[in-house]
């Protein structure tokens, strides 16, 4: 068990470590990365408690691909001088705004760890047989039949913010030129070459 | 706790007997790639030093040891030394979970085909980083293409995996390799195998994808800045990454380390043989590929990833577990 919690208190000091770096590191990109650190060591703290499944997903989904695009914003946008401004510019409307979103949040945890005591023993209560069948067959077997509406559900929820973020940025631009492959290959000589007598001093009206 | 040192002490035995092989083999497989290359092109490729020129890479590995690592004056330090780390480590990392037989293999974990698909998708930090760190138009405007092409072929290898997952009924590498025993998943799945092999170069940033090191437009894209042993550690780590990707294709479609038939004197070839000379005919196709295709446009490439391949995945996931479900042949898995 000694090697069990040295390895839990590396990963969970390097997740405490990297989430404070992440709200106080002045250079927004190495907030982001030091989310991706923390997103890591928490994805091996799942893995240490025996979800390997959820550990994986949550390298693949949160650190290959969601930190990439955080990234990639804030990378594009000047976020920077924006968090700068946020604390030192006069009128910083941010500053309420986040602390009632925060105050909310922890009242959330407090209630949540608050009423810990009182859940039902998932261990008891499920009518799987645990120890045998690893955790990926273990969701799989749960997700598809006793959960399958929330499961849907959030797959729903995930659709339509989908599509609000596609409506909320599409715009319709005009006089761009497209290629349409079909119409590249479908062209042959006799659409596209014709030829013609020109006359001396009179020249080919071209039509455009 | 001495009992631990020793654990410890066994498992690094293990691992450095795994990574100076990797280490080796990537130098080879950059000779093989320059000569595959110049063979198309009718030239002879690296053939100086030593045999048929194989210590080449040894030669610029030398090199590239002795020359000065410069750092930009305006670069973000720390991350600009980090990139290549990153690279580097990712590549070599992912080896642990790779079967080379069905008892030749580091850590044997059930969710090996996650971890593969975990740690490939995270290389794309090593090009984010540098292109960043660099703080310099070509290297950025190279990393921001990398991510977007990575991430957008990340999907539709995603989805082929879960086209062969389908098949096998289990995330575990090995499992993977057995479920093969009859009928390789390349017959079954060749499109799917078609399009993880275009998925592969694209994650990989190999040509006809190499729009992130376009020379034409960014110079070298993210590793412009580059210089000396840091410029040599991404090299490598693409061509580990590389490697990595042939692995994967090799043990998600050409049976791994199964031999091509069990008849008697072509499964007395160990394992690892099979395995290794699978990895290295797709090699050989990605070096074809390089050699032979011209670069693709930007958005020919996304086009490429989001509107051709993800779909067409997508329908032959729906058409996989229909004739699956249909013909009752869907894995019950041992529970």
């Amino acid at each position: 068990m000694l090697a069990h919690s040295v390895f839990f208190y590396f990963f969970s000091v390097i997740a405490i470590f990297s989430s404070l770096m992440v709200i106080t590191s002045r250079n927004t990109v190495n907030s982001v990365f030091f989310l991706i650190l923390d997103f890591i060591s928490v994805g091996c703290l799942f893995i240490m408690v025996g979800a390997e499944f959820l550990g994986m997903i949550i390298l693949i989904v949160y650190v290959g691909a969601v930190a990439v695009l955080f990234l990639f914003v804030v990378m594009m946008l000047n976020v920077a001088e924006q968090k700068q401004s946020w604390f030192i510019g006069k009128k910083s409307t941010h500053i309420p705004i986040g602390l009632i979103v925060s105050v909310l949040i922890l009242l959330e945890l407090l209630v949540v760890v608050g009423g810990w005591k009182y859940k039902d023993d998932l261990m008891s209560s499920s009518t799987l047989n645990l120890s045998d069948i690893s955790n990926t067959h273990q969701l799989g077997l749960v997700m598809y039949t006793d959960y399958i509406l929330y499961f849907q559900l959030a797959g729903v929820i995930l659709l339509l913010s989908m599509i609000g973020a596609i409506l909320l940025t599409f715009r319709q631009r005009k006089g761009v030129k497209k290629q349409s492959y079909f119409n590249q290959i479908s062209r042959n000589p006799s659409s596209s070459i014709e030829l013609r007598d020109v006359e001396s001093n009179k020249g080919v009206k071209i039509d455009d | 706790m001495m009992e631990y040192l020793q654990i410890l002490g066994n498992e690094v035995y293990k691992i450095l007997f795994l990574i100076v092989p990797i280490l080796v083999s990537v130098a080879m497989i950059v000779w093989l790639d320059r000569r595959v290359w110049g063979l198309v092109q009718k030239r002879k490729g690296p053939n100086v030093v030593g045999p048929f020129g194989l210590l080449q890479t040894l030669a610029d590995a030398l090199k590239y040891i002795f020359k000065e690592i410069i750092i930009p004056a305006s670069a973000n330090k720390t991350v600009f030394i980090l990139a290549p780390i990153v690279t580097m480590t990712l590549a070599l990392v992912a080896w642990a979970v790779i079967p080379m037989s069905e008892e030749l293999v580091l850590s044997d974990i059930n969710v090996g085909i996650l971890y593969l698909f975990a740690v490939s998708s995270l290389g794309v930090y090593g090009i984010i980083m540098g292109g960043w760190a660099s703080n310099s138009k070509y290297p950025f405007l190279g990393a921001i293409r990398s991510a977007a092409q990575m991430v957008s072929y990340e999907v539709s290898i995603g989805i082929i995996i879960i086209n062969v997952l389908l098949c096998v009924g289990s995330l575990n590498l090995k499992d993977i390799v057995l479920a093969q025993k009859e009928l390789w998943y390349v017959i079954p799945l060749f499109p799917m195998f078609v399009i993880f092999f275009i998925s592969a170069l694209a994650e990989t940033n190999r040509p006809p994808f190499d729009l992130p090191e376009a020379e034409a437009e960014l110079v070298a894209g993210y590793q412009t800045e580059y210089s000396g042993m840091m410029y040599a550690m991404f090299w490598l780590g693409e061509y580990a990454n590389i490697l990595l990707m042939c692995a994967m294709g090799s043990i998600l479609f050409l049976g791994g380390w199964l031999p091509i038939t069990d008849i008697y004197p072509i499964n007395l070839v160990p394992a690892p043989i099979w395995m290794i000379l699978k990895i290295l005919f797709l090699f050989f196709l990605f070096a074809l590929i390089k050699a032979i295709v011209p670069r693709y446009r930007y958005d020919q490439l996304m086009r490429l990833g989001w509107k051709i391949f993800l779909p067409f995945s997508l329908v032959y996931l729906v058409l996989t577990a229909s004739f699956l479900f249909y013909f009752d042949k869907l894995p019950k898995g041992n529970f």
